[in-house]
This record gives C-alpha cells, structure tokens and sequence, in this order.
C-alpha cells in the first residue's frame, strides 16, 4: 500500500502539515474558517517533531500488523478495506486509550472533542495524496509505495 | 549608541482578516521580524528587521502577507539620494565598511537592453525549431590553427592533428562559481546535478569539493583560487576543467573572506583549514605577479592532470580588459572567464561592487575583437558572466563573440533567491547562502536541481525559437555573427565598442 514516508533532512519546521491536516478534517475545509470558527475542536493528526534544528512531522506509520488494532476492546480500530489505512469508527469508540499506549510511534491522541474518541491519521481517506503531503513545502514528505518501518 | 537613524527599508501589511496566527511566518523568519503574542492570540510584526525576502510572503498558506517599500521619504534631493544618507548613517553608527551580497543594483546602462536581434523575412527563410534541428552543443578549448589529415587521402582520412581536451556543453550555459561556504551544501549538491542532467558544468568556486559532491567530477569545473582553499591532486583530476580565479565581477582586485563562524567542521574538511578559522582569500595570487607566473601556474596545473583538462582563467572585466585577455590567452589559458561590473558575489564592499570594473557587454566586444585582430581567438573560448539574465542575453552575448556564458545569479533565483542582497549575513532564508543547520534544510537539493534543469530546459527552447527566427540552425554561425545585432539609444562610442551597427542602419 502506499504510506507516506518522512525524508528528515528536508523537514523545515514549519508546520504547514499540521495546519493543513486540521483545514482538511474540519467540515468547511476552509483554511480560514477552520481556523475561526472550528479551531477549538480541531486538532492536526500529524505532528512535527522537533529537537534543534532537527525536525520532523510524524503520522500514522499504517503498521502491516497494527498494535492499536490488537489492543482495541471496542473494534473501533480496523483496516478499511478500500484504502488499507488504519481507520478509528468513531461511532464504536469508547475512549479507553488502550490504542494510544500501544502505539510504538506516539502517532495517536485523544480527540479535543471531549467525545473520548482517538483521532489519528487516516491518510486523508481515499484523496489520491494525503494534505499533509500535498502541502509540504520542501517535499519532505512524500507518498509512495513503500514496505513498512519506512 | 543610543538612537539609530537608520529607519525600516520595508513595511510589512498583514491582513488581519486572512492572518490566522498559524505561526508559519514566525518559524521561517530567520530574522525574527514575526513574533506571535499569546495573550492577544495575534502574529505581530517587526518592520526594522525585514530585508524584503518574500520568505514568510511566499509560505503564508492564507496569502496574508505583503511586503511593502516604506513610504518614508526625505526631502527630494537630486545630489543626496535615499540611500546615500542611509548608508552615511550606517557607517556613522558602526565606522565599518558596509557591506552586501549580490551584484551591482545601480541604474548604469544595461547594454543587452539596448541591442536588438535580428530575423529572417522574405530574403532568407527562417526555421522552425519544432520541424529541424537545431544544433546548440558547444565545445569549450583551444581550437587548433589548422587539421592536418592523413593516411587514404579520400577515402579514410585519419586526423593527424592532436586536439587540445575540450568541454562538451549540451547547453551554452554554465553555472558559475560559487564556493561551499559561500553558498550551503544543498545549493551546491543542487547545481551539480542540475548540471549533470542538463549537459553542462558547474563550477566549484574557491572552497574545494565536498566528498559526496566527487560523483558530479565529470560536470565540475574546480578552482583554484588566491587561498588556494581545498586544493589537492585528488580535487583537480576528478573535476572535468579547471579553473584559476584572478578576479570577481563583483569585487574586482579584492580578496574574500569567509567568516569562522560560517567554516564548520564539513567546509574546514572541504577547504583543509581548521574549524572556525576564518578562511582569507588575499587579493592577488601571492606567486602570480605578471603574465608569466600566470603561464607557470597554467602549466603546472596542466601538468599535474597531464594534459588532459582544458585550464580556464577567471578574470574581472576591468578598464584594459582586452590586452589582459590577449596576455592570459598568451599565457596557455584554454578557456578565458569574464565577470562584468554587474557579477554577483556573496560578500564585497558596497563601494567596490557599485564602482569598480565595466560592463560585462563592452567588455566582452572588445576582448572577442582584439583577439580576433591578434589571429588568436582560436586559441581560447570565451566565457562570459555578470549578469546573464535570460536567454536573450545568452544569445546577445553568443553573437557579440562569447562561446558560452556563466550564470549565478539567475541560478540562485531558480532556487529560490529573492535577491535581498543579504548574503553575508548568514541567514538566507531560502537555504541559500547560509551554514545554519536550521536554515540550509529549507533548500531540498532534489527541487533545487529540478529548478534548474527547467531553467536550462526553458531557457535552451527559448535560443532554438530565436535561432530559427534567424535563419541559424547552429549556434556555431551565431558566435561573433554582429551581423544579427542593432544597437537602439546607444551613442557611436558605444556601437563602435560594442561592434554593432545602430538599428535602421
């Protein structure tokens, strides 16, 4: 499947991936007003990482066999069978976390909402590229056809 | 001192209505003129630190920012312009020489603005690019006087004249020198592949080779320069040509000088100097003092790679410029590199940028003229450089007798170089001109090469259009070929200099 690949050298810091992650999951999908009137309950499902001039943005890995998946007691966490991507049913979540202490890249977090859902990349459902990549400046990150632990 | 009189060279407009405090434009700003007030939740900005490098401008993903020129104005003053009492009030508050980077931005007259080109209609057919080929390689070296052939007289002539080694350029277009240090080594990996890709060479400036960059020899041209800075035998046989560096456009009879801070551990490797040791180019070469130190050390260079590589020699375009070239050509130079008045660098004195040395146009008429007059145009190819800003001007500088041209500074602008002059600061925003691990990331090599490979690509359509146009079909009967420009709104000095005819004659 594709995933989408981290390249760190070129990783700029400047944090146009999580903007764009957010616009792109908010319903007006309107940079502006995402910003303005949904901006409290919005969160970015990538997060750039950043120690010196190191930097990266980290999302979903979309493991080939995924802890969070294992771990969930609700069934809420599951591979959709259109896009391979590691997907959370929101209306079968119940908030319990266990998907954010098991996964080996940090890459889930509890919605803003206050729902007690877990929000995490879900390589912006079936777009031929995914916001984050569309919109890096500097193609630090890329989409491609990759194995995993890429 | 207490109060600067220097005031803000730019305004900054954010529209508060698109600004959604984001924050991109804080973390690009090498600068810090952006800053974000988390009580008031609002993106501040402070003017007096904008150099006007359109940075923020361009990654503002809500198009929230304009960068505008302050307004501000003196009392209109045709002796003492703007920036003249500026920079009087710079150097009266710090006593030092100013400082600034890229060529000379004063208004002397641009000469390729005022030739015109010439084109086929009725008396002689022009060409279509898109139907018949069109010849643009150009071959870089000594020419020989004559071929001599023998063995089956008609049948199977073998060449009996040895040729001199040459450089094969799919394009008329190089990239000139800019050095590891000068520039980062992501703009350097850039150039060379770019240069691999598109046929042609780049040129190493004074700061040696990296090791990753050994891949790229066969597309290098490697100088060797007054600091003699990374110079050793395996540097000068892996690269394709060398070159010496007399002078700069930019700063013709001045040295250079990179900072220690700039000189980290890669680049004290690179330049064998040690780590934050500030690396001193002196002004002249320390054992070139006349035409035939300057043959001593051609040879000796073309010793230690046995012949096998032509020899470039870089000189600025000064006031005597043709009998310099006719000496270096003397002196066993293969090809001969001109800066002009208005060549880039990424450091020099205001002054000595803004004053010193000729317009790269005149310079190059009167060089291609004099050899020719000497019998030994031949002998040497001719590089132009200093301010080669489109294919017009290639094509210009073809026709006015040059073999090929360098360009700098429109490859940094491909890149992504908004010349805000600021180079030697340190801090290009643009992953540019700069050593800091934070800012020279922002320069992905692999969009860097792509750049300019389509600047090549463009630029190379753009001569084949104009070629047609002319009835050429190779720009071998382009070069020297006056015939094809006109001079408008120049004076008979000027024509006569240029060798050019005015328009309508």
């Amino acid at each position: 499947m594709k995933r989408i690949v981290i390249h760190e050298e070129y990783c700029i810091g400047c944090h146009l991936c999580e903007i764009h992650c957010l616009v792109q999951h908010s319903s007006s999908r309107d940079i502006i007003k995402a910003y303005r009137l949904e901006r409290s309950h919005l969160m970015p499902r990538v997060l750039v990482e950043e120690s010196g001039p190191i930097s990266f943005a980290l999302q979903c890995r979309q493991c080939e066999e995924p802890a969070c998946i294992e771990a969930c007691i609700s069934g809420a966490m599951h591979r959709d069978e259109r896009t391979g991507a590691v997907i959370c049913d929101e209306s079968k979540c119940v908030g319990c976390w266990m998907c954010i202490m098991v996964c080996p890249a940090g890459a889930i977090r509890q919605n803003l909402l206050g729902t007690r859902i877990a929000s995490k990349c879900d390589l912006c459902y079936g777009a031929d590229v995914p916001a984050c990549v569309a919109h890096c400046p500097n193609e630090a990150l890329t989409y491609e056809e990759v194995g995993e632990g890429r | 001192m207490a109060l600067s009189l220097a005031t803000s060279q730019f305004i900054i407009e954010r529209d508060e209505t698109r600004c959604i405090a984001c924050q991109v434009c804080v973390r690009q700003c090498a600068n810090d003129v952006h800053y974000y007030d988390e009580e008031n939740d609002r993106v501040l900005s402070n003017d007096a630190s904008c150099v006007g490098c359109h940075r923020c401008v361009t990654l503002c993903p809500t198009r929230a920012l304009t960068v505008r020129r302050n307004p501000l104005e003196f009392r209109p003053n045709a002796n003492w312009a703007a920036e003249t009492l500026r920079n009087i009030y710079k150097q009266a508050e710090t006593g030092g020489m100013l400082l600034t980077g890229m060529g000379c931005d004063q208004p002397y007259r641009i000469y390729w603005d005022h030739i015109v080109l010439n084109a086929s209609q009725v008396t002689n057919p022009s060409i279509d690019p898109l139907r018949e080929p069109m010849e643009l390689r150009t071959y870089l070296g000594a020419k020989p006087e004559r071929l001599a052939l023998c063995g089956g007289a008609q049948r199977n002539p073998v060449l009996e004249t040895v040729l001199a080694p040459q450089l094969q350029l799919e394009v008329p277009v190089m990239f000139s020198a800019m050095s590891y240090g000068s520039i980062s080594f992501n703009a350097c990996a850039s150039l060379a592949r770019a240069a691999q890709a598109a046929g042609t060479y780049y040129n190493t400036g004074e700061g040696g080779l990296h090791p990753a960059l050994y891949e790229y020899g066969a597309n290098t041209i490697a100088q060797v320069a007054s600091g003699r800075f990374g110079v050793h035998l395996g540097y000068l046989n892996t690269a394709a040509a060398l070159e010496i560096k007399i002078g700069q456009g930019a700063k013709p009879g001045i040295g250079g000088h990179l900072p220690g801070e700039k000189v980290s551990l890669d680049i004290s490797r690179t330049r064998m100097i040690p780590e934050g040791a500030d690396a001193i180019s002196p002004a002249p070469h320390h054992d070139i003092y006349s035409i035939e130190d300057l043959r001593q050390l051609i040879y000796a260079l073309k010793e230690a790679t046995h012949y096998t590589k032509p020899v470039s020699v870089k000189v600025a375009a000064v006031h005597n410029i043709a009998p310099i070239v006719s000496g270096i050509v003397r002196a066993g130079a293969d090809i001969v590199a001109i800066d002009g008045l208005r060549g880039g660098t990424g450091a020099a004195p205001t002054v000595v940028r803004n004053n010193v040395g000729i317009p790269i146009e005149l310079a190059l008429a009167a060089v291609d003229q004099r050899l020719r007059e000497e019998g030994i145009r031949h002998r040497a190819s001719i590089v132009v450089a200093g301010s080669i800003r489109s294919s017009a001007d290639v094509v210009k500088a073809i026709a006015l007798g040059a073999d090929a041209v360098y360009i700098a500074t429109a490859a940094l602008v491909a890149m992504g170089c908004h010349l805000c002059q600021n180079c030697y600061t340190g801090k290009c925003n643009w992953g540019i001109a700069t050593q800091d691990p934070y800012l020279t990331k922002r320069l992905n090599p692999e969009i860097g090469s792509r750049r300019l490979v389509n600047l090549l690509r463009a630029w190379s359509l753009e001569i084949k259009e104009m070629m047609g146009g002319m009835g050429v079909n190779a720009i071998e009967s382009l070069r020297g070929n006056r015939d094809h420009l006109r001079g408008v709104g120049l004076n008979q000095v000027e024509l006569d200099t240029l060798g050019i005819r005015a328009a309508g004659q």
